[in-house]
């Protein structure tokens, strides 16, 4: 017997006697014993995410498709905010919370838009930032806006502290999570230097209705208490072949979001980040994101 | 076996009204704290005041604590193995039981943090070692955790078959657990100490600030202990230990002050950005026409007992008389308990990492779980003393009944 597969039946054996024993629900079980989704074969995957389809549609009768393919070849996606054309309307906010299943009550949203006073420290001093902004209409004369969101580091923080391994970075670039690995230590975000990482505080709630059956598992499927979740690029969108635009990018009304495969020269990610004087957020952390900020104006 | 465990219970449950009365609080605390801990495990972390911002709070504020606190028993393995000196050597046994206790309860704290924590055993399974602290932080709690119970209990199979533990069989013991002891501090310290993106742990005075603090804290906490323990049962513990451990106290006091001190002045002296938790602390934040200022009071409160503990323990005639000593202990139990609780976790997520401040104080739910679990650490001690005090004594033995003969315990 291996030592893993000896542990893993220890386990088993403890997990019995913290389980309802009369529980005739198998996949409280199956749910329960869900292998690490690195370690699943692609049949694996396949039928743990029907399991997931099947119980959100036992739950609340709404059917929906769950996904669980993988990076597509030759593509590291990057990210590009024009920090001269926002206007700081949190329509990417709220497109994100829609497109990604995003708990209502309570609220989780993976962007935050920041307000400055120009003039003002930034950049490097976020303390000078609003977060609870609320005026009639945006821009505010003498503001501007830097959204943030998960930087998809090159070198992320997260990551190296999760204790399981239950989050990492895919081939093409995106930090994900995998819901049922994680056990909800909460390290990651400790450790990430741009409050990307949200916790499911209570049960996330999603009116049925609302929910967007677009999922994959990596992504926007849906979530429960106690564990972490983060912005994937929306991971659902990215990977389709042909891929479409994450929520956040295809909402945005000026324009200021651009998204590609860095790859690729001619893409328009790679085009700004070669026409454009770009900077990352918190360059001194050496944290290496795939998210550039830059000017157009 | 069997004979012993009877026995065993028949010591247990022996006692007056005071240790009954005693039993019935801690039982209190812990039917509370569980059924706090259930409706947090019903409706989730919500119940607490942690948010996003500030992700961690008050149980990983006393997960710290009493990591510092289990250290306790290599400051009295150290020199009463090292140096033979006889009347610490005689309570090294108490000693480890308190690390036994302090470790149970970090488990209990880190448990009760955890978001799923029936999902703990996939730490097992694939563990992200060595990248991840936290993988590091579960292997040497438990390895000294195992250490100390492993020698609590040789001593005590030694002691109950009326023989003396051998040396040769605890050395090996007492060399692995020194380094051990220090490595649960440092470890738990790089825990925060590695995160670049929080300045205020990010500062390589932490792991050592840990230590000392650590050596006042957990010595500390045994002194009254001790002192209780000797007047309720029959155990004997001597002036001359307790006043050792007192003197080691304010070498380790002023050694934690001068770090703090350093501390600081770097802050207050460049004043740099990364000034802010440190001014939280002292003086509080203005931020949109808000004074947050929750913490400002423990603040102070801590570097008043810290400093005047650290006073007190210097006068050799304040620390040889009880009740003085006693104050200074419970001055540094409250200094260090906020300083290397709240004062340590709550700032090093304020401000959050994209500036906001979110002023965080324990609800009450985290308050009863905590209460809860201090409340186990102490059923832990008392069932430990209650056990090891009648087999030191020879009235709790494994030799069959009838070749028993008195052995002299106290030497």
């Amino acid at each position: 017997m291996k030592r893993r597969d000896f542990i893993k039946s220890a386990a088993i054996g403890l997990g019995g006697l913290l389980m309802p024993a009369d529980k005739s629900d198998a996949s409280l079980w199956e749910t329960f014993f869900q292998k690490y989704f690195r370690e699943m074969t692609p049949e694996e995957k396949k039928s743990v995410a029907k399991r997931l389809e099947k119980e959100y549609k036992d739950k609340t009768g709404v059917s929906i498709d769950i996904k669980t393919n993988e990076a597509l070849p030759r593509v590291k996606f990057g990210y590009g905010l024009d920090l001269s054309r926002c206007i700081g309307c949190r329509r990417c906010v709220y497109a994100c919370v829609t497109e990604n299943n995003l708990s209502r009550k309570p609220q989780v949203q993976y962007i935050t838009v920041l307000e400055f006073k120009s003039g003002e420290k930034w950049v490097s001093d976020l303390e000078e930032s609003r977060k609870y902004y609320e005026h009639e209409t945006v821009p505010e004369p003498g503001h501007f806006y830097m959204p943030v969101q998960c930087q998809q580091c090159d070198r992320p923080p997260c990551v190296k502290v999760c204790p399981t391994g239950a989050t990492w970075k895919e081939p093409d670039g995106i930090v994900v999570v995998d819901y049922n690995w994680c056990i909800g230590c909460r390290y990651c975000m400790a450790a990430c230097p741009y409050g990307a990482r949200k916790f499911n505080w209570a049960d996330p709630q999603v009116p049925p209705e609302q929910f967007n059956p677009n999922t994959h598992y990596l992504g926007n499927r849906p979530k429960f208490k106690g564990h972490v979740e983060k912005c994937t690029f929306c991971i659902q969108r990215t990977r389709e072949n042909p891929g479409r635009y994450p929520a956040c990018v295809e909402i945005c009304p000026v324009g200021a979001r651009k998204f590609g495969n860095l790859l690729d020269p001619e893409s328009e990610i790679s085009q700004c980040i070669e026409t454009k004087r770009v900077f990352r957020l918190k360059e001194e952390l050496n944290t290496n994101p795939s998210f550039y900020y830059f000017f157009s104006l | 076996m069997i004979e012993f465990i009877i026995d065993l219970i028949r010591h247990i449950i022996k006692g007056n009204k005071m240790y009954y009365l005693w039993l019935s609080i801690l039982g209190f605390f812990i039917a509370m704290g569980a059924i706090a801990y259930f409706g947090q495990v019903d409706n989730g972390l919500i119940v607490t005041n942690m948010r996003d911002q500030v992700s961690w709070g008050f149980y990983i504020s006393n997960f710290t604590f009493f990591v510092g606190v289990a250290a306790a028993a290599v400051m009295l393995v150290i020199p009463s193995y090292i140096y033979n000196f006889k009347p610490i050597k005689e309570i090294v046994l108490f000693g480890e039981m308190m690390a036994v206790m302090a470790v149970t309860m970090c488990i209990l704290f880190v448990v009760c943090d955890m978001g799923k924590p029936l999902y703990a055993w996939h730490i097992m399974l694939h563990p992200n070692f060595p990248a991840s602290l936290l993988v590091w932080d579960v292997i040497v709690l438990n390895g000294y955790l195992i250490i100390n119970l492993s020698a609590v209990t040789y001593v005590l199979y030694r002691a109950a078959h009326g023989k003396e533990y051998k040396m040769s069989i605890m050395w090996p013991i007492v060399l692995l657990s020194i380094p051990w002891a220090f490595s649960i501090h440092t470890v738990t310290a790089f825990l925060y100490n590695g995160l670049s993106s929080r300045p205020f742990w990010n500062a390589s005075i932490v792991a050592p600030r840990f230590i000392a603090s650590a050596l006042c804290s957990g010595p500390a906490l045994m002194i009254l202990v001790f002192q209780i323990a000797r007047k309720v049962s029959e155990v004997e513990i001597s002036n001359e230990a307790i006043q050792k451990i007192a003197e080691l106290i304010a070498y380790a006091m002023g050694f934690n002050l001068f770090l703090y001190a350093a501390e600081i002045f770097k802050e207050f002296y460049s004043q740099s950005i990364h000034l802010a938790p440190m001014d939280y602390l002292f003086f509080g934040l203005e931020k949109g026409g808000v004074h947050h200022n929750v913490l400002v009071p423990f603040t102070w409160i801590a570097l008043f007992c810290n400093l005047t503990a650290f006073i007190m323990f210097l006068n050799s005639k304040m620390r040889n008389k009880f009740f003085s000593l006693n104050v200074a202990c419970v001055l540094i139990l409250i200094g260090v308990y906020i300083e290397k609780g709240m004062g340590l976790i709550v700032p090093g997520f304020i401000p959050d990492t994209l500036g906001e401040i979110y002023d965080y104080l324990p609800s009450a739910t985290e308050l009863l779980v905590t209460a809860g679990i201090w409340a186990i650490g102490a059923l832990i001690y008392t069932l430990m003393i209650k056990t090891a005090i009648p087999i030191y004594k020879g009235e709790l033995s494994l030799i069959p009944k009838g070749q028993r003969r008195k052995v002299p315990v106290h030497h």
